[in-house]
């Protein structure tokens, strides 16, 4: 079953190093982590710019990089779907074939300037964080986006439609939802409902523990600054780090149980 | 062998196989026609297991289908659109299905003679031609020698002499006694290929017998004005 797995997996390496826009994602970071820790000061400061940078642009790519995927493989699969294989295996494959090169792009294309401008030695620990989400961010959103294709198989528009709200919302509306709400229902104790909000999100578990990390409460959002006054660092970034592996584990079990039941 | 009992299958409200029995024994050729959105796909994709079925059971070479995958190194299958990875070559092609199967290529080189793909294999797919990746998609369905192989709209892509060595070719699968299945919409090339039809209306079997039979019960000459009348009788 392995062997298979990585068969798979090894044939969709091939052919994105072949596509070469992988590389390309690469080379953005690359470009990107070099000019901020060049122009913006360097040290902590470029590394925090960098995870912003990240936490809006990784769940984006991700998910487009997965909906697309199966979109566009959609008569390879179900050419492979009527070879001798396990659907089980096949979609492991896939998605281990897909998502890890993404993965790979932004941790080697963040990681050399931070070599080489030897931030890697002086802030190990945040760098190691800040790339470690990046990963983990990137397996949970492609893994989404393999949900989202295998759900709207069949209708495109409103399976990108779908992505595209999933990131505003997710990204971008859900802080100051928070906030809001916050300030609506201010005279109420909230801390609990804020850190169980928080929970919630992906992005702003990953965002949080940047946070708890460089010890940036307030540059990082409200619900940041509840976590860290509620856990303190080092608990806070163990919960957060349990939650974020039980959303890569959620997705990603149920686009298994999408894909073994599915009509292709 | 491929034995049919029963079988259901909704989209949504939409029956599309409303109770299909059917038996098909080893080493008939056997065409399945039918105008369009009768349930011919449908059929083949439940035997495939690319669709689950609602109810009613499948046995292929006597192992029942459940989610299993097994049996499907006994089948070979041509897709009607062939597409592929665009970026990967034909031999890399062939070579990463060789992986999954984990089963002997033994006509590999004999079908890709045969179909003239020899000049093809160092190309990437996405300048393949349609009837090139055709070509392909039926050198992937016959060279781990499967004994059922399926075929939909085999010939739609091919030029007249590839879609003649492709018939040549499977004329002689079924003489070596493989269990042939095609869709197709030209009747003349089901009258060469296959002995047995089955006519498929509104997700019900309406005729399954042999072409001889059905030519002579439907007093017509030709397989295309047989089908013909059945359907505006229907």
């Amino acid at each position: 079953m392995n062997s298979l797995l990585l068969h798979i997996a090894k044939n969709e390496w091939k052919s994105l190093l072949r596509g070469k826009w992988v590389v390309g994602y690469g080379l953005i970071f690359l470009l990107l982590t070099d000019s901020l820790l060049r122009f913006g000061g360097g040290g902590p400061e470029a590394l925090l710019s960098l995870s912003n940078v990240m936490l809006l642009f990784i769940p984006l790519v991700g998910m487009i990089y997965g909906i697309l995927y199966i979109y566009q493989s959609r008569e390879f699969i179900e050419l492979l779907l009527t070879q001798p294989i396990d659907r089980k295996v096949l979609f492991w494959g896939l998605f281990v074939g897909i998502s890890t090169p993404l993965m790979l792009a932004f941790v080697v294309g963040s990681l050399l300037p931070l070599a080489w401008h030897s931030i890697l030695m002086t802030a190990a620990a945040p760098s190691a964080m800040v790339l470690g989400l990046g990963a983990v961010l990137t397996m949970i959103f492609v893994s989404l986006g393999f949900l989202f294709g295998l759900a709207f198989y069949d209708d495109r528009i409103k399976g990108f439609g779908f992505t595209i709200v999933v990131w505003l919302f997710l990204a971008i509306l859900y802080d100051g939802l928070v906030l809001m709400l916050v300030f609506t229902f201010g005279q109420y104790p909230l801390e609990r409902f804020v850190i169980a909000v928080s929970m919630l999100n992906p992005i702003d578990l990953a965002r949080i523990m940047v946070m708890l990390e460089f010890d940036v409460s307030a540059l990082m959002g409200y619900t940041g600054a509840v976590f860290n006054r509620f856990f303190g660092s080092s608990l806070g970034i163990i919960t957060a780090s349990g939650m974020l592996t039980i959303w890569l584990a959620i997705p990603t079990w149920i686009g298994l149980r999408v894909f073994k039941k599915k009509d292709f | 062998m491929i034995e049919i009992k029963e079988l259901k299958k909704s989209f949504g409200s939409l029956e599309v196989l409303k109770g299909i029995n059917l038996t098909i024994p080893k080493g008939q050729a056997t065409g399945i026609v039918g105008p369009n959105g009768a349930g011919k796909t449908t059929l083949i994709k439940t035997i495939l297991g690319l669709v689950k079925p609602d109810s009613g059971t499948i046995r292929v070479n006597e192992t029942k289908l459940n989610g299993n995958w097994q049996y499907r190194r006994d089948i070979g299958y041509m897709p009607q659109v062939a597409r592929y990875p665009e970026n990967m070559r034909v031999h890399e092609l062939l070579e990463f299905i060789k992986g999954l199967r984990n089963q002997p290529a033994v006509y590999e080189e004999e079908l890709i003679d045969q179909l003239n793909l020899g000049q093809e294999l160092q190309k990437q797919l996405r300048t393949l031609s349609g009837g090139n990746r055709q070509k392909v998609g039926a050198t992937l369905a016959m060279m781990f020698n499967p004994n059922i192989l399926f075929f939909d709209e085999p010939t739609a892509g091919l030029d007249p002499k590839s879609s003649q060595k492709f018939k040549e070719r499977v004329k002689v699968e079924k003489e070596n006694g493989k269990t042939v299945i095609i869709t197709s919409h030209i009747m003349s090339e089901l009258e060469q290929l296959v002995d047995h039809v089955i006519f498929i209306l509104d997700g019900n079997i309406r005729y399954y017998g042999s072409t001889k039979n059905l030519l002579a019960e439907s007093n017509e000459e030709r397989l295309e004005g047989a089908i013909a009348s059945m359907m505006e009788v229907a």
